[in-house]
């Protein structure tokens, strides 16, 4: 048996003779656009905001586990580098949840002619690093506080 | 390849059976509104959820243990858990269906399935023991 979508391939003209449909272009033919890497990094952002839950789960495990656990958990998250891991997983959260809004705004039946489109693109770059930064150097702020109100 | 040239009819189907075989999956409304009313209720849900970042930052754990035991906490972190994963299970799916093709597609959604569900399961459980024990320990702490 042949691949189907092959049937879908060659097409009838109004007289009855066969022809072969044109086929849709891929992503090398079009010039870059800001909407085209949104949309692909909402998907991406998803899969990654989607890791970050599943390693998101260890900080809640370890705290029904135990302190000893507990404190496991808190070196990764008083190192550097789990800070930074955690600082992508706020980006990807962030970002997942604004392109999210677009999408239901979209589904709702506005904003969506290319013009709009094309305006609100920045906008939501804009607000995801914005609020991304303000997330990141709020808990960051509020937990190294709470430390050293907690060390005198 | 002069073939390929040529236009010409491979499948022994009429238009007929074309046009009735390769309509609609039929189940798709379903999963996207799934995926919209997921969404949506994750908003609120996302909200509370980083309220109680910045309460429980650089918190030890008998206090993260005494937040997770009240029961208002309790319940949004249960469907905050549940709906995060049933989301991701549904996001999933799309990718899988836009990317893998044929024989393994299937196995690829019901492997997916499973690691998701299993996940989901564990921060479910997480959050009930966080909520039950940390009760009990404070009734034997009291008494």
């Amino acid at each position: 048996m042949q691949d189907v979508r092959d049937a879908l391939y060659v097409g009838q003209r109004s007289d009855g003779t066969l022809t072969r449909r044109p086929m849709s272009p891929h992503l090398q033919v079009y010039r870059f656009r800001l909407s085209m890497f949104l949309s692909i990094a909402n998907r991406a952002a998803g899969v990654a905001a989607a890791g970050g839950s599943a390693l998101g789960l260890c900080w809640i495990s370890a705290a029904a586990k135990g302190p000893k656990s507990f404190s496991k958990v808190q070196k990764v998250t008083g190192n550097p580098l789990g800070q930074m891991l955690l600082a992508g997983w706020a980006l990807a959260l962030v970002y997942h949840f604004v392109a999210g809004i677009r999408h239901l705004v979209w589904d709702s039946g506005y904003r969506f002619s290319k013009k709009e489109i094309n305006e609100d693109g920045p906008v939501a770059v804009g607000v995801t690093v914005g609020t991304t930064l303000a997330l990141v150097a709020g808990i960051l702020g509020v937990a190294i506080c709470r430390s050293r109100k907690k060390a005198s | 390849m002069s073939n390929l040239k040529k236009p010409h009819v491979t499948v022994m189907r009429s238009q007929l059976s074309r046009a009735r075989g390769l309509g609609s999956g039929q189940a798709g409304v379903g999963h996207w509104w799934a995926e919209r009313a997921s969404a949506v209720a994750l908003v609120p849900l996302s909200g509370w959820f980083v309220i109680q970042v910045f309460r429980l930052a650089g918190a030890s754990q008998p206090e993260v243990a005494k937040w997770g035991a009240r029961p208002l906490n309790t319940t949004m972190m249960l469907s905050l858990v549940i709906l995060t994963f049933y989301h991701t299970q549904l996001g999933l799916q799309v990718i899988i269906d836009d990317y893998v093709h044929g024989k393994a597609h299937l196995p690829a959604g019901l492997l997916m399935k499973g690691i998701v569900f299993l996940l989901g399961l564990f921060g479910t459980v997480s959050v009930l023991k966080l909520a039950l024990a940390g009760s009990s320990r404070g009734r034997i702490a009291a008494g």
